[in-house]
């Protein structure tokens, strides 16, 4: 039988925790994002879709390093926010939550713009005739018949959570119990005398863990895309 | 009333026009596509923005560029049922019916799901997703969805375009009784006069993104440039008449209107029933008085009101109750010495005659 050491037990907890809170925490910001790169018209917008897809092409220790010098304690939006909020970045879980919320945006805005550009047009506006204002429709219409690409941005964007590294280690280092996620203990053993055994053990878990991820994924996708399509239930 | 004026640029193409539709009836918006008439829509109904231009609608402006009104579609309360029925696939049907009657306020609604769903045949559909209906009874979901919000005005943008002939006839039914029960103006946008002339009383003829004619359904397919936008050289007269009887032996059924009568081939109506009949101008004869030993049935007395030549023919306008256009050459008017006034007889072959109820109220028949 498969039995978690403390360790292991300790590294899932984090992996979990860091993960949902950065897919929680950026969802409503890249729902926002992806909407106004797939509707909406303005100036900058190319410049826009360029920042937020600058993550999926630099380096992640880039991405790192970047937060570390204007997240950290002593950096220039870091700082302020420590000072007025009493929130801080540096050296811990919310860290690493920051650092895979940032790395996986790119991922998370795609498939959820992607889902929004399928939605019909002509449905919203006669949303719109019935008397539903752009709100309304955004959240009676748009929102719900997006649901299964924002499904599929979130298992995307958590999945890539999970693995989150270099920009982690880059970060907030590793520390056992509040940054040392599984891909980040998993190096740490490697890099420590005898740790084979328990690296093997890390990885096994990190399989389990991202092949759940992927199954789960799969059975919300086909249920959410029957719903959306009118059909009925299955 | 509804009082629009209305100009926009797209591309190369500009609308401009203006027109008025009165009362709780149907008006149909008539043009072949590219004229403009689904721009306009989109513009009344305020999912585009005009250039200039104002829209008034029983005394509210919904849009005005002087003034600088512009209402949003949501706050327009025009119902809108395009070609196409843009239902809500996430809803049911009794969701989508819901939709805009939950949106409206109490004080504005006319009108109750029950009543709707009676009146449209939408019971059993209720609980039914949308994703498995016809196109049928999608089309009736979307009329009955935009009945439920209370509009001011109806719009309704080629509604039957995706329908079989069938449905065609049932959905026409509904939508001319919609107009009578409910007092609700319905502007009808078409390019299919069958159509037009089962529902409308009124109508307005558009061709590149200007305002050709309006007025009464039987006036305005009787000029040259509806027969134009129709695709057709020839004129037609539409002749609205009541069904006198039946001739079983004969096959024929007697229509009556003004005192006069011709007899078509055999309608599946009842006695007192309205209809409209399409006489196509090249199958009217003129005599110049009854002719014996000819196997034409109709021979209607009248009298000349104007020759009008058009093209290498003349258009021959006999006063019969209603003006009845002739297509003769100008030779023949010569040798028959026709001028206004004079007295003439109208042959008219039956099987030319194409005879259809009328859906409206014969009282809303402004003409005939």
């Amino acid at each position: 039988m498969f039995t978690l050491s403390p360790l292991e037990t300790e590294a899932l907890r984090l992996s979990l925790l860091v993960s949902v809170t950065a897919v929680a925490g950026s969802l409503p910001f890249g729902i926002a994002i992806a909407w106004l790169l797939a509707r909406a018209r303005f100036p900058g917008k190319t410049l826009l879709d360029g920042i937020v897809h600058l993550p999926l092409v630099l380096p992640p220790v880039a991405v790192g390093y970047l937060l570390l010098v204007t997240m950290g304690r002593h950096g220039l939006i870091g700082g302020w926010l420590h000072d007025v909020f009493g929130i801080t970045f540096a050296f811990n879980w919310k860290g690493a939550a920051l650092a895979s919320a940032v790395i996986s945006f790119p991922l998370l805005v795609r498939a959820v713009r992607l889902s929004i550009e399928q939605v019909d047009r002509g449905v919203e506006a006669a949303a719109a005739t019935l008397g539903a204002g752009p709100w309304a429709v955004f959240f009676t219409v748009t929102l719900p018949l997006a649901l299964p690409g924002i499904a599929a941005g979130i298992i995307l964007a958590f999945a890539r959570s999970l693995s989150e590294f270099g920009a982690t280690i880059t970060f907030v280092a590793s520390i056992p119990g509040e940054t040392r996620t599984l891909p980040v203990a998993l190096f740490a053993v490697t890099q420590s005398a005898g740790g084979d055994a328990e690296a093997l053990r890390l990885c096994i878990l990190s399989v389990a863990l991202a092949l759940l991820t992927l199954l789960i994924a799969d059975r919300l996708a086909n249920r959410l895309e029957r719903r959306m399509k009118g059909q009925p239930h299955a | 009333m509804l009082d629009i004026s209305l100009q926009k640029r797209q591309g190369d193409f500009i609308l401009d026009l203006s027109f008025r539709a009165a009362g709780p009836e149907v008006t149909a918006l008539f043009g072949r596509s590219g004229s403009g008439k689904s721009s306009l829509v989109r513009l009344l109904a305020g999912l585009d923005r005009p250039d200039a231009g104002h829209i008034r609608l029983n005394g509210a402006t919904l849009f005005d560029s002087g003034a600088g009104t512009d209402l949003p579609a949501h706050n327009r309360r025009i119902g809108l049922v395009f070609q196409d029925s843009r239902l809500l696939p996430h809803y049911s049907v009794r969701g989508n019916l819901l939709y805009g009657f939950k949106r409206t306020p109490e004080s504005d609604r006319f009108v109750t799901l029950d009543e709707v769903a009676g009146l449209l045949g939408l019971e059993k559909l209720l609980d039914r997703r949308v994703g498995a209906l016809s196109g049928g009874e999608k089309q009736r979901v979307a009329i009955g969805r935009a009945l439920l919000a209370s509009p001011r005005l109806l719009l309704m943008d080629e509604p039957l375009a995706a329908l079989d002939g069938a449905r065609k006839a049932e959905l026409l039914d509904y939508i001319a009784r919609l107009a009578a029960h409910f007092r609700l103006p319905i502007l009808y946008v078409s390019h299919a006069p069958e159509e037009i002339l089962r529902v409308a009383g009124r109508m307005v003829l558009i061709d590149d993104g200007r305002v050709l004619a309006e007025g009464p359904v039987e006036q305005v397919m009787s000029r040259a440039d509806f027969a134009a936008a129709a695709g057709s050289r020839t004129l037609v007269t539409i002749l609205t008449a009541v069904v006198e009887g039946h001739d079983s032996a004969r096959q024929t059924s007697r229509l009556a209107w003004d005192g006069r009568h011709i007899d078509v081939p055999r309608l599946d109506l009842a006695a007192g029933s309205t209809v409209r009949a399409r006489i196509p101008a090249d199958h009217v004869i003129l005599s110049l008085g009854p002719v014996e030993g000819l196997s034409v049935r109709n021979q209607v007395p009248g009298r000349v009101l104007s020759l009008t030549p058009a093209g290498p023919l003349m258009d021959v306008a006999v006063d019969v109750g209603v003006p009845l256009h002739a297509e003769l050459t100008p030779d023949a008017c010569r040798e028959l010495g026709l001028e206004p006034g004079k007295a003439v007889t109208a042959l008219i072959k039956s099987a030319a005659i194409d005879a259809a109820e009328v859906s409206l109220r014969p009282d809303d028949i402004s003409a005939g």
